[in-house]
């Protein structure tokens, strides 16, 4: 039986030498947390079922840090490796897949130019195609045709998509883009709430049920997680493929392995 | 020597460094040194990708690639690379190498395409391919099209994904796995050794 993912998140500074592991709150303040590679190991160690590498430098210069990080990792760490954050082209893609990564995200390139998710499908096939979408909810009073409205607990609400790490909003429908980008070829959606990025809220369940509901194709759900509870949560009351967090596994407030084995016990399928 | 064919379908850096995990002599044949691959004693077929790109692309090697099958030398297909182990796939118009009968068929439309992620094996027969390695254990698949051999005897295991379909087949000295055994972590390292067993044997 298909288990359900843990994925730890390793937001990189890429602009210091070797690159850090660093953790934003709410996309803003930063602390350091690590060396990308050492956790890496780290975390393979203790049971993760894929990394995310996800690029936060606002610098120039991290395209060859980012490769050489990618590159150390997958000579010691055997498993699924994704970059995103940084991957603007199917030449910065192509980078990615060079230096040893299994799949790409694109979240701002694909907002401005949907191509690119076509394009990066067709030449490194859908499975290494991952689709990031940051959401914030936006409540309405009113019904809005050119919204999909969801009912949730703080009333009714469309979600926005927002780029460039959070920093500008786009207007466009996180649900219907979720919808186009797999007509046009992703394999897989990591879909963050930023309601709930750093809160340790939880999980958007009503965003991710929702999201979920309307594509085939995997999702995971990320974005507010501080508990295994959170974690237990998302699978039994959504249909997300995998959990993605970071913070409660970078300040070792639990193992993957803890997580896990707390999942397993509440009756819900993971790889021990 | 255990030649990982290197015919421009994905890195081969996650397959090599597998490998080299296990076995201290992996070499990559491209175009240009295809001849060496006489001298192997296991051959790999590694693959991501479509059906038809990947038969149009080992085309330059599939003449040395049947004379190392017919040597009797043991020969490994991962994921796509299994696939095009077979007659022909729904997902496209080539024909496929022909070395295990059977056709290549799309997940049902029932589950989320691709079946991507950590899945158990349920083991059909032993095989060599598999030593020490049980039920409980986990590999890491992505694939949206899946393998069925005419002969129930190919099927060594499979794994559950809306049908019980094919994870890991083999007739003779042709063997394929569909899932990533470089991207599973210990157990997929644990079956790369099995495969340089069989390879030395």
């Amino acid at each position: 039986m298909l288990a359900k993912r843990i994925i730890p998140c390793l937001d990189c500074d890429f602009g210091v030498p070797g690159g850090r592991v660093v953790k934003g709150i709410e996309f803003k303040q930063i602390k350091s947390a690590g060396i990308p590679w050492d956790l890496a190991a780290e975390y393979d160690e203790q049971g993760a079922d894929e990394l995310v590498f996800l690029d936060i430098t606002a610098s120039h210069e991290r395209r060859d840090t980012m490769a050489h990080v990618i590159a150390k990792t997958a000579t010691n760490v055997f498993m699924p490796l994704t970059v995103g954050g940084g991957i603007h082209s199917i030449e910065d893609a192509r980078r990615a897949f060079n230096a040893g990564a299994d799949k790409v995200s694109v979240n701002t390139a694909a907002l401005k130019n949907p191509e690119l998710v076509n394009d990066i499908a067709r030449r490194f096939g859908s499975q290494a195609c991952m689709v990031a979408i940051d959401a914030k909810r936006r409540y309405v009073r009113s019904e809005d045709a050119a919204r999909e409205l969801i009912e949730t607990k703080e009333g009714k609400c469309w979600f926005e998509c927002s780029f460039y790490g959070g920093r500008k909003f786009t207007g466009v429908d996180a649900i219907k883009w979720a919808m186009e980008i797999e007509e046009r070829g992703a394999g897989e959606i990591m879909l963050t709430s930023m309601d709930r990025d750093g809160t340790k809220d939880g999980f958007d369940l009503e965003l991710t049920s929702a999201i979920c509901d309307r594509v085939n194709i995997p999702v995971i759900a990320s974005g507010g997680c501080g508990l295994p509870e959170h974690i237990k949560d998302v699978f039994k009351f959504t249909d997300a493929s995998a959990a993605l967090a970071a913070s409660i596994f970078h300040y070792k407030e639990y193992t993957i392995g803890e997580v896990k084995q707390y999942l397993k016990d509440n009756g819900i399928h993971v790889r021990l | 020597m255990i030649a990982i064919i290197d015919y421009g379908m994905g890195n081969l850096f996650s397959i090599y460094n597998g490998l080299k995990r296990v076995y201290d002599r992996p070499m990559v044949i491209t175009a240009d040194n295809i001849t060496d691959m006489r001298a192997a004693e296991g051959v790999i077929v590694p693959g991501v990708g479509a059906f038809d790109d990947c038969i149009r692309n080992l085309e330059p090697f599939s003449e040395a690639l049947f004379a190392v099958v017919e040597s009797g030398v043991p020969v490994l297909g991962i994921c796509i690379g299994m696939q095009v182990l077979f007659d022909a796939s729904e997902e496209g118009n080539e024909k496929g190498l022909g070395l295990i009968p059977g056709e290549v068929v799309r997940l049902s439309a029932n589950v989320r395409v691709p079946h991507m992620g950590w899945n158990n094996l349920h083991l059909q027969r032993h095989s060599k391919l598999l030593d020490g390695i049980t039920d409980a254990d986990y590999f890491y698949f992505v694939h949206s099209y899946y393998c069925v051999p005419r002969d129930d005897d190919a099927t060594v295991a499979t794994v559950e994904y809306g049908v019980e379909l094919a994870a890991v087949v083999n007739k003779e000295n042709v063997y394929g796995v569909q899932f990533h055994p470089e991207k599973s972590s210990k157990k997929g390292l644990h079956v790369l050794s099995d495969f340089v067993s069989v390879c030395k044997h």
